[in-house]
């Protein structure tokens, strides 16, 4: 049995009264959306805060629409209340037909139950995960704890003042790949981040949201909905897991088969999404051939190198590397 | 009453409920240990397992993760909510016919999430089945025989020849 700590829940009915309440919290509250994440980790807890406030219940955080695309249709975006379930994205008609993979990534996150409770602003803002960090508080205590919390020492490098819990989230990468942003609210605003830049290199705190600041929605531009996109996901068991390893791609290719642009974002290795460099410079201009997706695994490969962070052998994460990219550029091939 | 003590009001299998509960409890824990409806298990109580699956207005979640004050307002149904006044559902004469019950322990939250997605979608096709209780953890059968009770399970209820 594992125990919730003690904590207040409240049930605010707008985004403005929201914000308010993080605000006159501040320090002892956090805001929980489908609570699949911040549930556990409380039963665990990693997190202990006083207060929390729920985000299913506003009108502000839900639908998905498009915006903007009145006079061209390749203007605008696609609105995706963050509040929206994982299960409501990966069946919602438009992003199943303008972004499948997004689709694909919301669809293949842990099991049914938890797809119906997660919401996507909350798979942005999914913690980061370690073998040493997502363990009962008896656990950690027995090993001293670690970097990430209440320690002083990561277990993973067993040196350095650097955590490296991995980014373990479906759907980020993907929208990486199609230019997605997300808009952040707070008592002070909003602001429009794309979710490119979300990610910092840190596994403590790997997201630029602050603390007061709550995921509003996503925005998806139009122009994305031109690109081939597919995603790939490594896990123990296919039905319920965490990423071991994800790659998400996205090209535009001609009517020729020839690659006008690719671009390709791999994940659960380090503590943000890493973008893969070095795959304009040999792709574009070329046709997506299988020595060209060869090419790719290769840079792919080079360029990734799994820790110990996961509960799975870091050498065979890394072998499928290449084997993951190659299956994802070919489905992009087939397109 | 406690000062952390709310009353909250559920609306479960058909009957409204007002219980005091400590603030912080889940859903799975107002329904185990202050209405006594201990049909639904607590397994690994962190989201894993799939074994405290109830059906909250139509759609299957975890209860161990449910926030009691998510679930107010909002019809619940267990287990113990799945016979009709005519008797046990489909689901559980055919998971009796069937064998698809060892230990019993993952039952009721499979029985949640197959009645759910029967209905949803009355005569599902086996990879339908399979995929809606891919989040329910079995140990013992092997869920050969549960999927097929479900797909028995179906052809009475609604299935083309049912």
């Amino acid at each position: 049995m594992l125990r919730l700590p003690p904590f207040r829940y409240h049930r605010p009915a707008t985004l403005a009264e929201a914000v308010g309440l993080l605000e006159e919290h501040g320090g002892d509250v956090m805001p929980v959306a489908g609570g699949t994440d911040l549930m556990p980790n409380m039963k665990h807890r990693l997190f202990t805060p006083g207060h929390l406030v729920a985000l299913k219940g506003m009108p502000e955080l839900k639908g998905v629409e498009v915006v903007g695309a009145d006079s061209d249709p390749g203007m605008g975006y696609l609105r995706v209340g963050a509040a929206e379930t994982l299960t409501s994205v990966a069946s919602h008609g438009e992003v199943r037909r303008l972004y499948p993979a997004l689709a694909d990534a919301a669809g293949h996150v842990a099991g049914p139950q938890l797809r119906n409770m997660g919401t996507i602003g909350g798979n942005l803002c999914l913690d980061t995960r370690c073998t040493y960090y997502n363990q009962t508080e008896f656990w950690r205590k027995a090993l001293g704890y670690c970097l990430k919390k209440d320690g002083t020492v990561c277990h993973v490098t067993g040196v350095g003042k650097k955590c490296v819990a991995a980014h373990s989230a479906d759907t980020p990468p993907v929208l990486m790949t199609l230019d997605a942003t997300a808009i952040l609210v707070s008592a002070a605003g909003e602001r429009e981040i794309p979710v490119r830049d979300f990610f910092v290199a840190d596994g403590i705190t790997n997201t630029r949201r602050a603390p007061g600041e709550i995921v509003a929605e996503i925005r998806i531009p139009m122009a994305s909905a031109s690109r081939r996109t597919a995603y790939e996901k490594l896990r123990a068991r296919k039905s319920i897991d965490f990423p071991l390893l994800t790659v998400a791609v996205a090209a535009e290719v001609d009517d020729t088969g020839v690659v006008r642009s690719l671009g390709g974002v791999v994940t659960a290795l380090g503590s943000r999404p890493r973008e893969l460099s070095g795959w304009r410079e040999i792709a574009v201009g070329h046709p997506l051939d299988e020595a060209l997706v060869d090419a790719l695994a290769e840079r792919a490969h080079a360029q990734c190198h799994p820790l110990e962070n996961l509960p799975a052998d870091p050498e065979w994460r890394r072998a499928m590397v290449p084997v993951f990219v190659k299956r994802a550029l070919r489905r992009i091939r087939s397109a | 009453m406690d000062p952390s003590t709310e009353i909250v009001r559920l609306v479960v299998n058909g009957q409204s409920r007002e219980v005091g509960v400590p603030t912080h409890f889940t859903l799975l824990e107002a329904l185990r240990y202050v209405l006594g409806l201990t049909g639904t298990k607590q397994g690994c109580d962190k989201g894993d397992c799939g074994a405290c699956t109830v059906i909250v207005d139509g759609e299957p979640v975890l209860a161990c993760l449910t926030p009691v004050w998510e679930a107010e307002g909002r019809e619940v149904t267990t287990v113990e909510g799945l016979a009709g006044p005519e008797g046990i559902h489909a689901l559980q004469d055919c998971f009796d016919l069937h064998g698809a019950a060892q230990c019993g322990f993952c039952t009721p939250g499979i029985l949640c999430s197959a009645a759910a997605l029967l209905a949803g979608n009355p005569s599902p096709t086996r990879e339908e089945i399979r995929e809606a209780i891919a989040g329910n953890l079995c140990r013992c059968t092997g869920y050969a025989k549960i999927y097929d009770a479900v797909e028995a399970a179906a052809l009475r209820t609604g299935g083309p020849q049912g």
